[in-house]
């Protein structure tokens, strides 16, 4: 068994599987993070959500699955093609290819490469990509104006969370996503770093297209912003990718800020639950709070969105990063 | 940290694959397996029941070149960051304050453009 593991073919099957072994699990968390939206919506409304399919409606992802693949795929006449077509796809490999640095719990990030942090960062940004081509090819007013908003909307938001980044870098001192966390063993960066971890979550939200920054949406205004001409899977990919972005983002702030797979305390009851389940536990408490803003906050006004984030985030951003970096400096208490 | 620079990211690689493949697989899935009916009406761009103007490809607000030339600005600045800040503790104070001086050009610029409402969006 170890020797086939050396040899290329056994390489490429181990890394396949554990591709697989992470992959599933964050499709499957994509497919109940829908339900779950719809659930606590609902609980927030005083409704009951999705009860139907399944017990307590459990099986409502599928069925909607199933639904979306049985639609017809329509094309516009005047979109072209190949572009339409690729868009969603795009979109689809970027939320996923993300997670391949991802370290769930110590040593177990698939790709441990040592520029972790910065291959997030630029994958985040190629996400933009997915949102402008869908845009453009649709050829559709609605489709066209949603795209412009959304870009514009996620590269302001962009620069903050780099400021943040960079921030978090300086306690560390790594750029390896393992280091980060291993560096918090003693406290977790949201304590020292507190308004660091408000302003990335806040632009967590309007990266991601989140309520109550989901303009580029704004159903009201503009039906369904830049995939206003898409039906069917290509639909469901866009669906997808969107809500894998936000697990990855929720994953980004428990790996930057809440310890990743550290249990808060260690001491006896905490340190018997396994890292993995420690790190599921954090990510999904960040999500709570993606759908808790959701069903809380009204929608910001364009005017409003820009003004917070480049009037508001970016000064105040730098001027933190600004004032760490001296404060590690004069306290000496910088990583080697 | 025994693999050679390039098999770390080899990973990457397969995630790639696997992901195209799993969406090249749905939507294509969902071509042969749907009944495909298209009509003109069907397949013509959302408007509110009247047929569209004009092209939708034509002049739009010139603010979102603004806010694109401005990203890039910052964004680099950021890219800049990341070396400086892996490194901060053996640089000395030369390699901070060299920093504090291209931040402070930096947001002179950024004051500038605040005053001249680049920022303002109405």
């Amino acid at each position: 068994m170890t020797e086939f593991l050396n040899t290329p073919l056994g390489v490429l099957a181990l890394t396949v599987a554990q591709a697989l072994a992470l992959l599933v699990p964050v499709l499957i968390g994509v497919a109940y993070l829908t339900w779950a939206e719809r659930k606590v919506l609902a609980a927030m409304q005083l409704r009951r959500g999705p009860n139907v399919v399944g017990p307590f409606g459990l099986l409502q992802p599928f069925a909607d699955a199933i639904k979306m693949l049985m639609k017809e795929t329509i094309i516009p006449s005047g979109a072209s093609r190949l572009l339409f077509l690729a868009a969603p796809i795009l979109t689809f490999v970027l939320a996923m290819i993300a997670w391949a640095v991802i370290p769930v719990a110590d040593g177990w990030a698939i790709a441990d490469i040592n520029v972790g942090i910065l291959y997030l960062f630029a994958i985040s940004s190629l996400g933009v990509y997915g949102v402008i081509i869908a845009g453009w090819a649709s050829n559709s007013k609605y489709a066209f104006l949603g795209a412009l908003r959304s870009a514009a909307q996620m590269v302001s938001y962009e620069v903050s969370i780099g400021f943040v980044i960079v921030t978090v870098l300086l306690c560390v001192g790594s750029l390896n996503l393992t280091e980060i966390v291993r560096a918090q063993a003693t406290v977790w960066f949201v304590i020292p770093l507190f308004p660091m971890f408000v302003i990335f979550f806040i632009s967590a939200l309007a990266e991601t297209n989140r309520a109550p920054f989901d303009l580029p949406e704004g159903e009201s205004e503009l039906v369904a912003g830049f995939f206003v001409e898409y039906s069917s899977m290509s639909f469901a990919l866009f669906f997808l990718g969107e809500y894998a972005n936000m697990i990855l983002m929720s994953a980004l702030a428990t790996i930057l800020f809440l310890g990743g797979w550290l249990p808060p305390l260690d001491i006896a009851p905490f340190n018997w639950v396994p890292s993995p389940i420690w790190f599921a536990l954090k990510v999904a408490a960040c999500l709570f709070v993606f759908i808790w803003a959701r069903a809380t906050f009204p929608r910001y006004r364009y005017d409003q969105l820009m003004r917070l984030g480049w009037k508001v985030f970016l000064p105040f951003s730098l001027l933190w990063l600004v004032l760490t970096a001296a404060v590690l400096k004069l306290t000496g208490w910088l990583p080697a | 940290m025994t693999q050679p620079l390039l098999a770390q990211y080899f990973p990457i690689l397969v995630f790639l694959g696997i992901a195209g493949g799993i969406a090249l697989a749905m939507v294509g899935g969902s071509i042969l397996l749907a009944r495909q009916k298209p009509d003109a009406e069907k397949l013509s761009a959302y408007e509110c029941g009247f047929a569209p103007f004009d092209d939708t490809r034509r002049r739009f607000d010139v603010r979102f070149y603004l806010v694109a030339i401005l990203f890039i600005i910052f964004d680099l600045e950021v890219a800049f960051l990341f070396p400086w800040a892996v490194t901060l503790g053996d640089i000395g104070w030369l390699g901070f304050f060299s920093m504090m001086g291209f931040l402070f050009v930096l947001t002179v610029g950024f004051i500038y453009e605040w005053r001249k409402g680049a920022l303002d969006w109405e």
